[in-house]
C-alpha cells in the first residue's frame, strides 16, 4: 500500500499529469486497450462468421449517410461485412503481431546486445557489424524481401518484424551495457566471484531495462506500420485474418468507385494508435533517458 | 586517406557478397520456378530438361557458384515473365523512380529545414508546438493511407490532379522526364506529396533538435554579444552547425524514400522499378527480385559510403579512419 502511493506521489506521475501530449497518448492507448479486450462483444456480427454476413447489405455507407444502416454505424464492405466489426477485429490482429514482434525482438536483440556489451572481443564485432549492416538497409525493404521469400501469414510477418526489428534493441543494451559495465556494483560482483551469467542477469539487465522499455514503445509503432504495409501489398497476414492494413488494401480496390470509407476508417485507425504510440513513447524517453532528450 | 577508401571498397564488396548469399538463399526457398517455364501439360520428361537447363538439378554450393559467377560477368538472368534480361528491366524503369524520390527528397528538405529552424529557434511558440505535433502526425501516417487519402479528394472528388501513371514524357539526354512537361508535372506531384511525407518529419525534428543543441553553445552567445542580428545568427551560425546530423540521417532517409516507393508507385500506378518489384513478388519472377535486391543493395552501399565522406567535408572534426 504504502509502495502504491509513494508511486502517485512520484515525480513521473507529476510530470505525466503536466504534460498534455503524454495524457492524450495515454487516453488513446487506453482507448485502445479497450478494443481489443471488449470490442469483438460489443460489435454486432463477427466479420469472418461466413454465416453471420448478409451479402445484400454490401457496400452500405456510414450510418449518418443518405442509405446508412443504422445496424452498420461506419457501413459495410463488399460482402456485407460490418466494417467496425472488421475494424475490431482488425485491430486486434495488428497489435498481436506487433506486440509479439516487439517481444521476440526485444528478447533476441536484448540478449545478443548484453552478450556483445558484457563480454566485447570477438562476439561483439560480429553481432555489431551483422547490426551496422543491416540499419544501412531499410526495414521495409528487408521485411518485403523475406515476405516475398516466406508467403503470407501471421507466424511469418511475425519472423520477418522480428528479424527487422532485433538490431534497434541489441545496440541499444550494447551501448547501456558497456557503461554499466564500467561501475562499481558490477566490479564488487565480479569481485565476490559471482559467474558472469549470474552478473548479466541480476545485476545488469535490470540497470539496462529503461532505455529498453523506451525503444520498445515506440517500435511497436514502427511494426504496426510495417505490418500494415505488408498487408496493404498483400504479402503480409492472409485474407482469412485481415489487419487494419489489409482492410484498407480492400478498400482501395473500390476507392475509385467512391465507397471511401471501406478505406478512410481502417487507415484512420492504423494513424491513431500509431499516433498514441509515438506521443507515449516521446514522454517516456524525454523521462526515463534524459540522456536521449 | 587512400588507405581508408580502399578499406571501405574491400567492406562494401564484403557486404555485397553477403547480401548475394542472403538473396539466394531465401530466394531458394521460394519453390521451384521450373513450372513457371514449362506449359501447364509438360511431361515429366520435359519438366526434367527445363530443371536441367535451369540448372536446378545441381547441388545448392554449385548453383550459387553459377548465380555468383553470371552476375560477375553481367549476366543477372531473365525475367520468367517478360523473357527479358532482368537487369534491362529494373534500368528501364529506375529513371521513374529517380525522378519520384528526387522530388519527394528536395520537397522534403525545403520544408522541414525553414520548420525546423523555426521550431528549433522558438520552441515555446505555439506554432513550433503545432508543427511538432504535425510532425508528430506525419511520422504516425501510413504512407499508403495517405496517398489513397490524396487520390480520392484531389482525384475522385474535385478531380484537379491525376490519381496514375506518368503522364507525358520528355527524353533529356536519352532518360524520360515527366517533371519538365505540364502534364507529367501535374502527375508527379501526388505521388512526391505523399513520399515526401514522413520524411519532412523526421528531417523537420532533426532540424529542430540540432538547433536546440547548437543555440545553447558559446559561440552562438558570442555572436549575438558581437552584435550580430538573431537572424543572422540563426541562418548563418547556428544553421550550418545544426544541419550535419541532417546529413547523416538523409542517407538513410535516401534508402527508405526508395524502399516505400514501392508502395507509392504502388498506389500511383508508377511505372518504376519499385512497382516492378511488386508486381515481380505477385508473379513469382525470382530473377527481377534477386537482380532488384542486388541493385538495391549496390546503391544503398554508395549512399552509405558518400554520405560518410560527405560528412568528413562539411565537419572538420571528424576524420576518417
Amino acid at each position: 500500500m504504502k509502495k502504491n502511493e509513494a508511486f502517485w506521489a512520484s515525480e513521473f506521475i507529476h510530470n505525466f499529469r503536466g504534460n498534455s501530449s503524454a495524457i492524450i497518448g495515454g487516453v488513446i492507448i487506453i482507448f485502445f486497450i479497450f478494443i481489443v479486450t471488449f470490442g469483438p462483444s460489443l460489435v454486432r456480427q463477427n466479420p469472418y462468421d461466413i454465416a453471420s454476413l448478409e451479402l445484400m447489405d454490401a457496400y452500405k455507407p456510414p450510418i449518418w449517410l443518405p442509405g446508412g444502416d443504422t445496424r452498420y454505424i461506419l457501413g459495410t464492405d463488399g460482402q456485407g461485412r460490418d466494417l467496425l466489426a472488421s475494424i475490431v477485429y482488425g485491430t486486434r490482429i495488428s497489435l498481436l503481431i506487433s506486440l509479439a514482434a516487439m517481444f521476440c525482438s526485444s528478447l533476441i536483440g536484448a540478449t545478443l546486445g548484453l552478450i556483445a556489451g558484457y563480454y566485447g572481443g570477438r562476439w561483439d564485432g560480429v553481432i555489431m557489424r551483422v547490426a551496422d549492416v543491416q540499419l544501412s538497409f531499410p526495414s521495409l525493404l528487408i521485411a518485403l524481401f523475406l515476405m516475398s521469400a516466406f508467403g503470407t501469414g501471421i507466424d511469418k510477418v511475425l519472423i520477418s518484424l522480428t528479424c527487422v526489428g532485433w538490431v534497434v534493441y541489441a545496440r541499444t543494451v550494447r551501448g547501456s551495457t558497456l557503461s554499466e559495465k564500467q561501475k562499481e556494483y558490477v566490479q564488487a560482483a565480479r569481485a565476490a566471484g559471482l559467474p558472469n551469467r549470474k552478473i548479466i542477469i541480476r545485476h545488469i539487465l535490470p540497470n539496462v531495462l529503461t532505455p529498453l522499455i523506451v525503444v520498445a514503445t515506440i517500435q511497436i509503432g514502427t511494426f504496426i506500420l510495417i505490418e500494415a504495409s505488408l498487408s496493404f501489398l498483400g504479402v503480409g497476414v492472409p485474407i482469412t485474418k485481415p489487419s487494419l492494413g489489409l482492410l484498407v488494401k480492400n478498400g482501395f480496390d473500390v476507392l475509385l468507385s467512391g465507397l471511401w470509407w471501406t478505406s478512410v476508417f481502417p487507415g484512420a485507425f492504423i494513424m491513431l494508435i500509431v499516433f498514441g504510440i509515438n506521443l507515449l513513447g516521446d514522454f517516456l524517453r524525454d523521462e526515463l533517458n534524459p540522456r536521449l532528450r | 586517406m587512400i588507405s581508408y577508401l580502399i578499406r571501405r571498397i574491400f567492406q562494401m564488396i564484403g557486404v555485397l557478397w553477403v547480401v548475394s548469399i542472403i538473396v539466394f538463399t531465401m530466394m531458394s526457398f521460394t519453390g521451384d520456378p521450373t513450372y513457371m517455364m514449362v506449359p501447364l501439360d509438360a511431361t515429366e520428361d520435359e519438366i526434367a530438361n527445363a530443371r536441367m537447363l535451369l540448372g536446378l538439378d545441381k547441388p545448392y554450393i554449385v548453383q550459387y557458384g553459377i548465380f555468383l559467377k553470371n552476375m560477375l560477368h553481367g549476366d543477372f538472368g531473365r525475367s520468367f515473365v517478360f523473357r527479358q534480361p532482368a537487369l534491362g528491366l529494373i534500368m528501364e524503369r529506375m529513371p521513374a523512380t529517380v525522378e519520384m524520390v528526387l522530388a519527394a527528397m528536395v520537397l522534403s528538405l525545403v520544408l522541414a529545414i525553414p520548420l525546423g529552424v523555426f521550431a528549433g529557434a522558438y520552441p515555446q511558440k505555439k506554432t513550433s508546438r503545432g508543427i511538432m505535433a504535425g510532425s508528430l502526425l506525419g511520422i504516425s501516417l501510413p504512407n499508403f493511407w495517405l496517398g489513397m487519402m490524396l487520390i480520392f479528394v484531389l482525384a475522385v472528388q474535385f478531380n484537379v490532379l491525376p490519381s496514375s501513371g506518368r503522364g507525358a514524357t520528355l527524353p533529356v539526354m536519352g532518360i524520360k522526364l515527366s517533371i519538365i512537361t505540364m502534364d507529367g508535372f501535374r502527375h508527379i506531384i501526388l505521388p512526391a506529396v505523399t513520399l515526401c511525407f514522413s520524411t519532412l518529419a523526421i528531417l523537420l525534428r532533426i532540424t529542430r533538435a540540432g538547433m536546440m543543441e547548437v543555440m545553447k553553445q558559446d559561440f552562438i552567445k558570442f555572436a549575438r554579444a558581437k552584435g550580430a542580428t538573431f537572424q543572422s545568427v540563426l541562418f548563418k551560425h547556428a544553421l550550418k552547425n545544426a544541419l550535419i546530423p541532417v546529413v547523416t540521417i538523409f542517407g538513410l532517409q535516401l534508402g527508405d524514400l526508395i524502399a516505400f516507393a514501392t508502395i507509392t508507385e504502388y498506389i500511383f500506378a508508377w511505372p518504376g522499378m519499385g512497382k516492378l518489384l511488386i508486381d515481380s513478388i505477385y508473379m513469382g519472377d525470382r530473377p527481377v527480385i534477386v537482380v532488384y535486391l542486388m541493385f538495391v543493395a549496390f546503391l544503398f552501399v554508395i549512399i552509405n559510403f558518400l554520405v560518410d565522406v560527405i560528412y568528413t567535408l562539411i565537419d572538420p572534426r571528424i576524420t576518417l579512419r
